[in-house]
């Protein structure tokens, strides 16, 4: 198994559509008429946001790969899919912490549905390392742990369809199934954005998988060239080897 | 709802600290995660380098052995 077939040209493809929004945000879309230049926080902190509620549920899927074969290289891109994702949540987080503070005048609001809800979701997946952690045998570890993403994977999109059914929010509705209220430019702006960073998760993704992938390796190697006895225990570890 | 309408849009020298302050938070949080993936990739390189002189002393321990016993 290699996860670094590819990782070059997916590189240069995230750090090409990640540039590229970059000159849109700051030189193609126009100024918001109500908010005016802070807006521009917009196109990282809903592409941050939306990436990592997607790769919680995409660690959700692989921890059923998991489920049903046992293979520990679907719990591996499972944990690695959930780490990414508490990253761009927490990014997130805190870009929607700053616009917050410039357009409403509070860092946090705490009546907000949207906000609270996310934060939920983070906290939930807060306790998914310190779960693993906690179950010292690696096959009840991974067992365990894939029945968790799935359970909280499913938890998302349904935490995402009652804040949208919930009445009272502050947060502007941008994004809806009849194609939403915002213009052409900040529309493609906003999709190169969320393209870019959903690259980047991509990226990301795969080089972790690609280094832990190596130290198994190498660790296979040790093994089968010095005999066991060479090879040192690894303790107790959150992280899938 | 009247959170959001009572609030006016920011003069640009204002708004312009919190749009950078946002930005830097990504990069720095990009930058942060490479700097760790750097540090375990050094390890990697250094747990292969060990590996590799413990084979190559096994393998010179070896053909010294096989000289002695030619030699005997």
């Amino acid at each position: 198994m290699t996860y670094g077939r590819g990782l070059r040209g997916l590189s240069l493809a995230t750090a090409a559509t990640i540039s590229l929004a970059l000159g849109l945000v700051f030189f193609y879309a126009p100024l918001d008429a109500d908010q005016g230049f802070v807006q521009k926080i917009f196109y990282i902190h809903v592409p941050l946001a939306i990436v990592s509620l997607c790769g919680f549920i995409l660690g959700g899927l692989l921890a059923i790969g998991y489920l049903r074969t046992g293979e520990r290289q679907w719990d591996i891109r499972s944990y690695v899919a959930i780490h990414m994702s508490l990253i761009f949540g927490i990014a997130g987080l805190i870009t929607g912490s700053i616009w917050a503070k410039a357009s409403w005048g509070h860092w946090w609001v705490w009546n907000e549905p949207t906000l609270v809800s996310f934060l939920i979701v983070l906290l939930l997946y807060a306790t998914y390392q310190p779960l693993r952690f906690a179950i010292e045998d690696p096959e009840r570890q991974s067992r365990y742990a894939s029945v968790f993403a799935v359970t909280a994977g499913a938890f998302v999109p349904l935490n995402f369809i009652a804040v949208r059914l919930a009445q009272q929010y502050v947060h502007p509705r941008i994004l809806t199934l009849s194609g939403g209220n915002l213009p052409g430019s900040m529309r493609l702006t906003f999709l190169v954005s969320l393209l870019g960073i959903a690259l980047l998760f991509v990226t990301l993704w795969k080089y972790e998988l690609a280094a832990k992938n190596t130290r198994a390796q190498i660790r296979a190697l040790r093994r089968s060239l010095l005999g066991e006895e060479s090879v040192r225990p690894l303790g107790r570890s959150a992280a899938p080897s | 709802m009247s959170v959001l309408a009572a609030a006016p849009a920011l003069p640009l020298h204002t708004a312009g600290k919190y749009v950078a302050g946002a930005y830097i938070v990504f990069v720095a949080i990009v930058l942060i995660y490479v700097a760790i993936m750097a540090t375990r990739l050094s390890r990697t390189e250094r747990e292969l380098a060990r590996l590799r002189r413990e084979v190559d002393e096994r393998r010179r321990a070896k053909e010294g052995d096989r000289d002695l016993e030619s030699v005997a």
